[in-house]
């Protein structure tokens, strides 16, 4: 295959896998902190996609026109926005079940999501439609042989892997990842060392729900559009990827997120058959993948969660 | 001497009351009204309603109608959900239903089932009137094989020769698939791969950048708009530079609304002349404004509205009575319409003939022979 090519799919498949790892992280953290799976992860990730939406259409009614102010109010208020709503999710649907089995939490969960989701799809005007999304982004590309390189594309790969490397960094170099780390390995040892159980909690799932809205957001970016709806496969993708990886594992979920990626690409390029089936292709491999390492690919031993 | 008398003024007041007050007929619109093509849903229910509305306002219907109108979603099980509600409905006497050939195919049972007659106003797979024999089924819009055939002949007659096929793989993207590329082959066109992609898709840059390494001149795209826009907004972050070709189910002012700029120059057929060029398209295009919808009545309005009409004249003439309206819609022959007569055939489908060549210029759908690209002033990437 020529080079040029081989790399505009690499550049592709990098491009789903940021969105995927972004979103898996979040999975990975709600389970690391207090062992639940937060199901309603993909409807928030869409969340932070229509409150940008809304905040650069208000912000365009204001009169507002320049793109990288758009895009700071945008970022700003999705973020802000979700990750008020995920300690709000945290605090009133998954804390209070923190004890009972976790079939509760999951099903609750699920509901939100689905409450969540027809909310959206009923009360944002015109909710069912797919909204365009506005393009903030310089528009230009440089042509190398067959390869596309766009401005948008590279600044969204940039974006998203710095959150990931500043993500791992807040976790493993400040006081906060410390107890976020601290509760996840063992919440009541932590709390007997003066570790806020609550308050810790609260902020993983702000900063998981925080990290969704930039996944939202690069996804709206990244195909000019958003739907009501795009937190179901999201969500289906970013679980699965965080399970590859082995729940609970910041690391895991990222490889995770880029091998899911991975599996959806060569299932539409290299497969002989038509690529309607690369979903199929890709989560099959999960199948197999988690049949062969069931606590994930970078579980460890003595599993230090988070 | 006292019975008869009283029967006498029961009949005067019994005869009297049609010309008091119209008895009330209810007919029901079915359509895509909200998620991605609801565009054309709501453009067609637009149609329907002014429809009912002009027969209302005219003294001499012997009914007043009011229409039902129910969302399918463009989805199938949806669509089995909304007909069974109409259907069942005793007092709902015909239909003018659906848009999307997934809905229509798994709706038109229901209608067999529950014997009620309707005329279908978008739905282009041929099954959905060929398949099976269902005598309540009718349809005023054409075929996807009309359009496919003029679609590979035009593009032929462009010299193009290497096409590369998408197509999302419900009924609907599936007969697109297989009708035009029987009639390219027998033109003598190349496929040099074919894609099939779900409907519900996002990302198509695995199979762009496949396409383009096969180097296609053509992409042909068989589905419905919301695809259509990824797929054509994709393909320019993927620096794709073929001709994008689609079909009727790209013919929509949504479709440009969701590319801007990116519109220009995508190519599309669809059955039928455009409405400023129907027969009655002047007079419906000046009523339909007249009532100042919020949407525009979409490529699929005169079709819709002529459904209406169909079904109104047939009610008019035989009463509101299932089955009586369904053996009057079933001989329809030469029936004068917005769009055109309309003649059934042995399977209740209208002969539409005319297949008009559309392409995008200026942020408009405009028919190819009026363009500045047929005279030669702009110019689609060369093959």
């Amino acid at each position: 295959m020529d080079p040029g090519l081989v790399a505009q799919h690499l550049l592709n498949g990098l491009m789903l896998g940021v969105v995927y790892a972004l979103v898996a992280v979040g999975f990975t953290l709600f389970f690391g902190v207090l062992d639940v799976i937060q199901f309603s992860h993909g409807d928030v990730v869409m969340f932070g996609a229509f409150t940008a939406l809304a905040a650069v259409i208000g912000l365009g009614a204001a009169g507002v026109t320049s793109d990288p102010i758009l895009l700071m109010g945008a970022l700003i208020a999705a973020i802000v926005v979700t990750a008020l709503l995920g300690a709000f999710v945290a605090r009133m649907l998954v804390l209070p079940l923190a004890k009972s089995p976790p079939l509760h939490v999951l099903l609750i969960t699920l509901m939100a999501g689905t409450a969540l989701r027809e909310a959206v799809r009923v009360f944002y005007p015109q909710g069912s439609n797919p909204k365009p999304f506005p393009r903030l982004l310089p528009d230009g590309a440089v042509e190398l042989g067959t390869l596309t390189l766009r401005y948008d594309v590279l600044i969204l790969l940039a974006v998203g892997i710095v959150a990931i490397v500043a993500v791992h960094l807040l976790l493993t170099r400040t006081r906060i990842g410390l107890a976020v780390r601290a509760v996840a390995q063992d919440a009541e040892t932590a709390s007997v060392l003066g570790i806020p159980f609550r308050t810790t909690v609260l902020a993983t799932f702000a900063l998981g729900s925080a990290l969704g809205a930039l996944a939202g957001v690069v996804n709206g970016l990244y195909y000019s559009e958003v739907t009501f709806s795009l937190g179901l496969t999201l969500g289906a993708i970013g679980f699965a990827a965080a399970v590859i990886g082995g729940l609970g594992n910041v690391g895991g979920a990222i490889v995770g997120g880029f091998v899911f990626a991975g599996l959806q690409t060569i299932g539409a390029v290299a497969l002989p058959f038509a690529s309607a089936y690369k979903d199929v292709f890709a989560f099959a491999a999960v199948i197999v993948l988690v049949a062969w390492r069931p606590a994930g690919l970078l579980a460890e031993p003595s599993a230090e969660r988070v | 001497m006292k019975v008869v008398a009283v029967s006498a003024a029961l009949a005067a007041v019994l005869l009297a009351l049609p010309v008091a007050a119209k008895d009330t007929v209810r007919i029901v619109f079915i359509g895509p009204l909200t998620g991605g093509v609801s565009a054309n849903g709501i453009g067609a229910r637009n149609s329907a309603d002014l429809a009912v509305r002009v027969r209302n306002a005219d003294p001499k219907a012997k009914y007043t109608y009011e229409l039902q109108v129910l969302d399918d979603e463009c989805k199938p099980n949806i669509g089995v959900q909304v007909a069974t509600k109409a259907a069942t409905d005793k007092t709902i006497i015909a239909g003018v239903t659906h848009y999307c050939s997934a809905v229509a195919m798994a709706a038109v049972d229901v209608y067999r089932k529950f014997s009620l007659p309707v005329v279908v106003w978008g739905a282009v797979l041929p099954d959905v009137t060929y398949a099976a024999d269902i005598k309540e089924v009718h349809r005023v819009n054409g075929t996807m094989i009309n359009q496919n055939e003029t679609a590979a002949r035009f593009m032929a007659g462009l010299k193009y020769k290497r096409w590369a096929v998408i197509h999302d793989t419900t009924d609907y993207g599936k007969g697109h698939n297989r009708y035009f590329s029987e009639q390219l082959a027998k033109v003598g066109g190349e496929i040099v791969g074919t894609f099939g992609v779900t409907a519900e898709q996002q990302d198509f840059s695995a199979e762009l950048t496949k396409i383009k390494s096969l180097k296609p001149e053509v992409i042909y795209f068989g589905g419905l708009t919301p695809l259509g826009v990824r797929i054509r907004s994709q393909m320019d972050k993927l620096g794709v530079k073929a001709v994008f070709e689609g079909t009727s189910g790209i013919v929509s002012d949504a479709y440009i609304e969701g590319l801007g700029p990116l519109a220009e120059g995508t190519l599309a057929f669809r059955e039928g002349a455009p409405t400023e060029k129907l027969p009655g398209g002047r007079m419906f295009i000046e009523q339909y404004d007249k009532q100042k919808y919020a949407d525009p009545p979409e490529s699929y309005g005169p079709f819709a509205y002529a459904a209406a009409v169909l079904v109104m004249d047939a009610i008019e003439k035989v009463g509101p009575d299932r089955r009586k309206v369904r053996a009057e819609l079933n001989k329809t022959r030469d029936h004068e319409s917005i769009v055109g007569p309309i003649t059934f055939d042995d399977h209740r489908q209208n002969a539409v003939p005319l297949i008009t060549k559309f392409v995008v210029q200026d942020g408009k759908w405009v028919v190819w022979e009026d363009s500045l690209y047929a005279t030669g002033k702009r110019s689609l990437p060369k093959p």
